[in-house]
This record gives C-alpha cells, sequence and structure tokens, in this order.
C-alpha cells in the first residue's frame, strides 16, 4: 500500500498542499456547497445567529494567531474589535467610503493599534502581559465613551457604511433578505480570513511564530527576530479584530461603548479554548459553538427545569445567568477535559478512520 | 490644603481595600504562580455571607464576619480541590483562563442566590466620621485601614515565623525541591487558596459596609485591584500593600483635582488612571516595584 493512501507526508512539496488528500478536496466543495445552500433553507433568525457567529470566527482566527500559534495572550482584542467598528463608522458611514476600502482601513486602524501595543509584548510576558492588555480594555472603553465626535459617546452611534461590491449590494440583494445576503458575505470573508491565516502559519513566518510560543529565549537565539514576530503577530491579530468589529458595527448598524467590554475579550478567548489553540479551523468551530449555545438555550429555557424566563415567572436561575454560568463551565470544562478543543475532537476521528483497521 | 489631605485619607482607605484584595492575589500567585481572576468573586461571596449571617441569621456582626472569613476560605480550598488540582503542570494561560471560567460561574450563583438588588449589611459603623483636626474621617475607613494593618502583620509574621509560612515560601520558591523536604505541595496549593479566601471575604466586608452595600457589583472591584497588585510586584506582599495605596492615593486625588484641572481627558479618568499608572510603571520596571525578575534558562 502507498505510504500517500495512509495520509503519510512523503515529499515536501504534498507537506505545503493546502488540501492534501482526495477526502479534504471533497471536503472543501461540499462546505463550498452548504455555504452556498444554507440560506435558503434556514430561518433569518438562525442566519443572524450565524452571521454572528461568522464574524467572531475571523476576530478568533486573528486571536488563534497571536494566542494559539505565537504564545501571546492578549485580553485586550474587545477595544481592537471597538476601534474596527469605529473605523467602519467612520469611513464606510461618514465618508461613504465603498466597502472593500472601509473594511481595508479598518484593519489598518486595528494593526496600527496593534503596533502600539505590540511592543509591549517584547518587555513583558506570561502573566504580566496578560494584565497590561486587561488595562488596555478599560482605557479603550474610556477613550471610546469620551471621544463623542467619533463614538456619539455613552449614547452609541449608528454605522450605515455601504455594503456594495460593484453592482452587488448585500443590504438588498434582490429577491433575497438581508440576513440571507449578509451570510453570503460574511462567510466569504471568513474563507479570506482563513486562508490567509493557513497560508501564514504554514510558511516560514508561522513556524516562527510557533517557536516563539513553545520557548521565546531558545527561539532567539536560533535567529527568530522576537520584535519581528511578536509585533508582527499583534499587527495582524488586531487588523483581523478590526476587520471583525467593522463588519459587526455594519451588520448590527448600532454601536456603544459597552459592546467593547472585557466579556468581550474574555468570550473570544472562550472561542479559541472551546475550539482549539493553534488550529485555524478549531477557531471557526468555536465561533459556531460559543456562538449558537446561547441562542439554542433562549429557544429552548422553557423546557429547562427550574429556569425563568419572564420576571414575574418561576424559577430559581435567569436564562442570562444560565447562559454566563454555562459559558464559565465551558472555558473550565475544556481546559480540564480537553484541553485542545473541539478541533482535537475531530483530528482524532480522522486519524482514527486515516489508518483503519490499524487504529488504535 | 484642607480638601488635599481628605482626599489623602479618603485615597488611603480606598488603597487599603485595594490591598487586602491584591494580598489575596499575591499568595496565590507566590504558591501556585497563577493570577486569580476569581478573587473578584470570593470578595463578593465573602460580602453576601456575612451579610446572610449578619442581616438574615441575626448573628452578631463581628461573629458575622468571622464565620464569612471561614466559609470563604473553604470554598477558596474547594475551588482548589474540584478545578485547580487538575491543572497542575498545564500553562499558566489555561490555568488563568480556568479561574476565569470559576468567576463567572461564582458572578451566577451569587444573584441566584442572594438576588441582583442591593443589601444592607448591617454593619455597626455606619456613616459615622470622627473629626480630626477639621477633617472628617469615616469610622468605617478608619476600621479599613486598621484591618488592614492587621491582615499585613499577619502575613508577615505567619510566612516570616510558622513553619507553614515557611513551608509555603519553599513551594513558591521551589517546587520540587520542597517536596524533597517532605512538603507537600498539594496542601500548600489548598492552603493558599483557604487564605486567599479570608482575605477576599475580609476585603468583601470592608468594601460592603457603611454606606455602600452588597451588590453583586463588587466583584468587580477585584480588577481594579490588579494594577495595584502589578505595581506592587507580583509576589510581594509588602508590594501589594504599597501598590494599593498608591493606586487608592492617585485614584481619589484624581477624581478630586482631574474635572477641574485636566477636563480634556474626559469624565470619569479617575477609573482608568490606575491602569495608566500600572502601564507607566511596567515600562519603567517590567516586575512591579518590588517583585522578582525571572531567571530564564533553555
Amino acid at each position: 500500500m502507498r505510504l500517500r493512501n495512509l495520509g503519510m507526508t512523503t515529499r515536501y512539496e504534498h507537506e505545503l498542499r493546502l488540501l492534501r488528500s482526495r477526502p479534504a478536496q471533497l471536503g472543501a466543495l461540499a462546505l463550498l456547497v452548504l455555504y452556498a445552500a444554507t440560506p435558503m433553507f434556514l430561518s433569518d433568525f438562525w442566519l443572524s445567529v450565524l452571521a454572528y457567529a461568522g464574524i467572531s470566527a475571523i476576530g478568533a482566527i486573528g486571536l488563534n494567531l497571536l494566542t494559539g500559534y505565537t504564545g501571546q495572550v492578549s485580553l485586550g482584542h474587545a477595544t481592537f474589535i471597538g476601534a474596527g467598528a469605529y473605523a467602519a463608522g467612520y469611513f464606510g458611514g461618514d465618508l461613504g467610503l465603498p466597502l472593500p476600502l472601509w473594511l481595508l482601513l479598518a484593519a489598518v486602524a486595528g494593526g496600527l493599534l496593534g503596533a502600539l501595543v505590540g511592543p509591549f509584548a517584547l518587555r513583558l510576558r506570561g502573566n504580566y502581559l496578560v494584565i497590561i492588555t486587561l488595562g488596555l480594555v478599560f482605557v479603550g472603553e474610556h477613550v471610546f465613551s469620551n471621544w463623542d465626535g467619533l463614538t456619539g459617546g455613552n449614547a452609541g452611534r449608528t454605522i450605515e457604511a455601504p455594503v456594495s461590491l460593484g453592482f452587488v449590494d448585500f443590504d438588498s440583494l434582490s429577491g433575497y433578505t438581508r440576513e440571507q445576503s449578509w451570510f453570503w458575505l460574511i462567510w466569504a470573508l471568513v474563507a479570506v480570513a482563513a486562508l490567509l491565516a493557513k497560508n501564514i502559519v504554514r510558511s516560514r513566518p508561522g513556524r516562527a511564530m510557533q517557536a516563539v510560543r513553545d520557548r521565546d529565549v531558545a527561539a532567539e537565539v536560533i535567529g527568530v527576530s522576537l520584535a519581528r514576530y511578536k509585533v508582527g503577530a499583534f499587527v495582524i491579530s488586531s487588523a483581523l479584530a478590526a476587520v471583525a468589529g467593522g463588519l459587526f458595527g455594519a451588520y448590527q448598524q448600532f454601536v456603544s461603548p459597552t459592546d467593547w467590554s472585557l466579556f468581550l475579550s474574555i468570550q473570544f478567548i472562550a472561542i479559541i479554548i472551546v475550539g482549539g489553540l493553534g488550529t485555524v479551523f478549531g477557531a471557526v468551530l468555536g465561533a459556531l459553538f460559543v456562538g449558537s449555545l446561547p441562542r439554542l438555550i433562549e429557544e429552548y429555557s422553557g423546557s429547562i427545569p427550574g429556569v425563568s424566563t419572564g420576571s414575574g415567572d418561576e424559577g430559581f436561575i435567569t436564562v442570562f445567568a444560565l447562559n454566563q454560568a454555562i459559558f464559565g463551565l465551558l472555558i473550565v470544562g475544556f481546559l480540564v477535559f480537553e484541553p485542545r478543543g473541539l478541533a482535537a475532537l475531530w483530528l482524532r476521528l480522522k486519524a482514527y478512520f486515516k489508518g483503519w483497521p490499524f487504529s488504535y | 490644603m484642607e480638601e488635599f489631605f481628605q482626599l489623602v485619607f479618603a485615597g488611603l482607605a480606598l488603597g487599603a481595600r485595594y490591598a487586602l484584595v491584591a494580598l489575596g492575589f499575591v499568595v496565590i500567585y507566590r504558591a501556585t504562580g497563577v493570577i486569580n481572576f476569581a478573587q473578584g468573586g470570593l470578595v463578593a461571596l465573602g460580602a453576601y455571607v456575612a451579610y446572610q449571617f449578619a442581616q438574615e441569621w441575626g448573628v452578631p456582626f463581628a461573629l458575622a464576619v468571622v464565620l464569612a472569613l471561614a466559609v470563604t476560605g473553604l470554598v477558596g480550598v474547594l475551588i482548589e480541590r474540584t478545578m485547580l488540582r487538575r491543572m497542575v503542570g498545564q500553562p499558566a494561560f489555561a490555568v488563568i483562563m480556568i479561574t476565569i471560567g470559576v468567576l463567572f460561574i461564582l458572578e451566577q450563583a451569587i444573584p441566584t442566590v442572594w438576588g441582583y438588588g442591593a443589601q444592607n449589611l448591617g454593619d455597626p459603623w455606619g456613616i459615622r466620621t470622627v473629626d480630626a483636626g477639621g477633617l472628617a474621617l469615616a469610622v468605617r475607613d478608619l476600621w479599613t485601614i486598621g484591618l488592614a494593618a492587621l491582615a499585613l502583620a499577619g502575613f508577615f509574621l505567619f510566612f516570616r515565623y510558622s513553619s507553614l509560612g515557611l513551608a509555603m515560601r519553599a513551594t513558591a520558591f521551589d517546587q520540587e525541591a520542597a517536596l524533597a523536604q517532605g512538603i507537600s505541595a498539594r496542601k500548600i496549593f489548598a492552603l493558599s487558596w483557604g487564605i486567599a479566601g479570608i482575605v477576599g471575604a475580609l476585603a468583601g466586608v470592608t468594601l460592603a459596609s457603611g454606606a455602600a452595600a452588597v451588590d453583586p457589583s463588587i466583584s468587580f472591584i477585584a480588577l481594579a485591584a490588579f494594577p495595584a497588585m502589578i505595581l506592587g510586584g507580583m509576589d510581594s506582599p509588602p508590594g501589594a500593600v504599597i501598590g494599593g495605596v498608591i493606586i487608592g492615593v492617585t485614584q481619589t486625588l484624581t477624581a478630586g483635582y482631574q474635572p477641574d484641572h485636566a477636563a480634556w481627558l474626559g469624565s470619569n479618568f479617575h477609573i482608568v488612571m490606575p491602569y495608566v499608572v500600572m502601564v507607566l510603571i511596567l515600562l519603567v520596571r517590567p516586575y512591579g516595584l518590588f517583585g522578582t525578575p525571572e531567571v530564564e534558562r533553555i
């Protein structure tokens, strides 16, 4: 039997290939079909849930590059996301620039902010970096709620950024609802972000980033420039976060400073933990899981015993409290029982069938 | 000038509260090398348990506080035993996230039991003040400063002179060497969580007494105490207290003067001031004022 059939790598060109085997190619094709068809058979409510999940996925892919691959923990991503949303509001809403341009400018704004914060990672590591980025969230919240001209202060602002690509306007695609058209737009961008991240991590910069993660001093000794890759990871990661923020703002059409609290940062960390640290598709899985779970609980809270759905309702725990508590339990549970997340479940399943029947 | 001293005193009292919260961080960091985000949850829990004893069950206030300290300490040990114990040897980031998860669970468990509304702790200090040379000093603030000083002295004596304190220092210094000397690292970890629960509850009671009330949002104070801990250095109890006082005084002074003298910084700037101070100090001294620099081996 040829080794390739067992999924073994025999040549360097093979190692570099994006879709390595026939099943992977077929899988990609199936995903493409699913992408085109999903808006046809899901309700607008679930499409909007998926749209938010897709937006989170873009940000989570970015955070995973920073945390999962480079090992730099950032609790400050809420600020980068917020900056992206306001950049979209200014360039897209106030100036009326077209979609590709305001999305790009949002990325640039986020990237610049990341370049400002990145150098901290050179001087501080581990716990100290976590707390510094935590401080960033509070400073960011303060700036957002006081820069009235741009953000509308505490009252928030509307964002009416145009979302047309040439003659295709995703806000009112003829014959389709807003949710259907946004689904196509967002998930296409998720694919672009995933491809970008995948290309980064399977080439030289990706290997350098992983070396920094595993032992930054040792990486520096073998010639990996810490300044370049730590700051670079921050820049790319915050640029992707800002793109997610811009899309969030344009989709929701209204944002206020409370949207960018520490909770958002923690949510993104939870997404990459649940999905799987250091995998690109794990970030997407995590975003889907963490994004849709609260909705599922809300939908079916009536049939869970002990949960009160209304204010006058009997029950010992509110839906909100239950959601938050489950969120906490998810983080704890995954870290304790499956530290590599949902991605590991999939990889294990794949390895099992790859070596069939010699799978042990 | 009187206003200045009044602000400084208020800052000292605030700093003492920060210091109590920060001591909880430090004790866990020293023993296990982990930043404990759940400390805020323990602070809130301590305040609510004290309320439960004092107001609902009519226990005398001092006794209620002691009981609250004991219960919260036990909860700390329980958290360590059930969740943190499994994480020994995992990367620090994973353990930090576990404590964030615990914080979420505690933050929701508390209003589920006691509700979202504010409750009166029923402390004996109330809003009384003493007059000292033209300054109005709140009795509650004096008590807070006194309790914080007492807790710090207790810490110092415990770590310096008790064999358990010595064992904790040894474990923090080198876990393997400590094990070889017959020190049980498990016991030390559990103990440090217990102590963190106790100081957390103490912080909770001082935060919720007087004109303030017990409500679920007091767990946020722990986030404001991070700069205090970082400023002093994460592994130094005196550092926590000095950091707390610096942060507290800076914050009240900012709240007092910034709206008049630097209005361009925006409203409520005093809330972010601790973080600004923290960033500036860390840029100059990456391990805080009294922290131990890490030695890197390859």
